[in-house]
């Protein structure tokens, strides 16, 4: 993902773009409920380990972008994704000197807010939407947040050590 | 813009405290959702969004695109021999069967005519394609390559070789978002081909099946029955065929007939579609126009 000699903006940028190149990948059928929340996914990283660079707009403008995106309500992820960010930011010196697999259970209840925040909106405007497509996401983000964690703070040192 | 972002964060934060600053978003989140649910008055600010993450859209459709075009660059001769010859034998089956479609509808046209009541004005078709990119899992949308640039209107019927496929969403410059009938938000007026009975079809969120909620029990339906849009709501033309009813249960408690239909377009497996434009343009409303026309 990252060349040689990219900056730290840089690997910002590639992360935030990838994340949401993947939230729109296809994927078959099966496996589609399934699909990790990835742009708050790496928000939270971002917001977890970098909270002076990522702040409440650039959620908010990922969360309107995926709105666009996904056809959602325009505002609807926003106001979703800045909710997680916020809270995220808030607790940052708390939550990230955990363990992984604890930090895994806190993104596990981040996630679980975002999805209800995107849950309540829908319900309020009246768009019908399966219980268990709607929850999947929670879990898989849960499972997949190590390697995100991981691979991020990986890339994330080597340009560090390169600056 | 992400950047920006970034920078205007850092800057804001030294003179709003973390919390405002959520509430202030928040309430810019809440009111940009009223809005867009009250009305349609959002659709500049979404087209101007929508051109910012087109590349996205255009990046992850890329390399299915690529391997298609592979795919038919690389497929061996024999192949596209056996391809030919089949779609050869296929073009003459329907052109022997459009032979005698033609002289129906001048005769249908004619007796309308003598009637006097409205032909059916014959409708524009182009081909779409629908772009490799996931929408929400539980909402049955897709994302289309046409958008406001090829007059595309929201309402605009979707439909593929063996039935009616959904509508237009939204409009977006380059693209658009098209609701599939499967769609539980999707109700589509319908009459049965047998005996001209109407309903209407409401979607279920399963790609293969459709519901017929409205039917009584004593509703003259069964199954097999070829179900075609009635084009009552003005949105969809008339007379194209939406599913085939697979099962009905007649509850003797119940006052309505639980009735099952399967789609008649391939709504999991289409890659390309067709757009319609009915009558003159989605502008002038609903109902066919009056203008006879004979082929």
């Amino acid at each position: 993902m990252m060349r040689e000699g990219g900056g730290r903006r840089h690997l910002l940028l590639v992360s935030l773009v990838s994340a949401l190149a993947l939230a729109i990948v296809p994927l078959p059928t099966a496996l589609a409920p399934y699909r990790p929340a990835w742009v708050p996914l790496v928000l939270i990283f971002w917001a977890l380990m970098a909270p002076e660079r990522v702040g409440l707009l650039t959620a908010f403008a990922m969360g309107l972008a995926l709105d666009t995106l996904s056809g959602a309500l325009l505002g609807q992820h926003a106001l979703a994704m800045v909710t997680v960010v916020y809270l995220s930011i808030r607790f940052h010196l708390l939550i990230r000197v955990f363990p992984v697999w604890q930090l895994s259970t806190i993104v596990f209840l981040l996630l679980a807010i975002y999805e209800f925040a995107l849950f309540w909106i829908d319900g309020v405007v009246g768009r019908s939407v399966p219980i268990i497509e709607r929850w999947a996401p929670v879990v898989s983000g849960a499972l997949v947040w190590p390697l995100v964690l991981g691979y991020l703070a990986s890339v994330r040192q080597d340009t560090q050590t390169r600056i | 813009m992400n950047a920006v972002g970034g920078i205007a964060g850092t800057l804001g934060r030294r003179r709003i405290p973390l919390g405002l600053r959520f509430l202030l978003i928040s309430i810019v989140s809440a009111s940009l959702m009223l809005l867009d649910h009250r009305e349609e008055h959002l659709s500049r600010i979404r087209q101007a969004f929508s051109i910012l993450v087109y590349p996205i859209q255009v990046a992850v459709d890329l390399p299915f695109t690529g391997l298609r075009w592979a795919a038919r660059v690389l497929s061996d001769q024999t192949a596209l021999l056996e391809e030919n010859a089949r779609l050869k034998s296929e073009r003459l089956d329907v052109n022997v069967r459009l032979q005698r479609l033609e002289a129906l509808g001048a005769e249908n046209n004619r007796l309308r005519a003598m009637l006097d009541s409205s032909a059916r004005v014959s409708d524009r078709v182009l081909v779409v394609e629908i772009l490799a990119v996931d929408l929400a899992p539980y909402r049955q949308r897709f994302t289309i390559n046409r958008g406001l640039n090829d007059d595309v209107y929201v309402g605009q019927a979707l439909l593929d070789a063996s039935g009616v496929v959904g509508q237009i969403a939204h409009v977006d410059l380059f693209t658009s978002e098209a609701i599939l009938i499967s769609d539980p938000d999707h109700a589509l007026p319908v009459a049965v081909n047998r005996n001209g009975l109407r309903t209407i079809v409401v979607g279920t969120g399963d790609s293969s099946r459709l519901r017929l909620p409205y039917l009584t029990n004593s509703a003259d339906i069964e199954p097999g029955d070829l179900l075609v849009s009635s084009g009552l709501g003005g949105v969809f033309p008339s007379g194209y065929p939406v599913g085939r009813v697979l099962e009905v249960h007649r509850q003797p408690g119940q006052p309505f007939a639980q009735v099952i239909a399967e789609p008649a377009a391939q709504l999991d497996r289409d890659r390309e579609v067709l757009l319609v434009w009915t009558a003159e343009d989605a502008a002038d409303g609903y109902g066919s126009t009056n203008a006879v026309e004979t082929p």
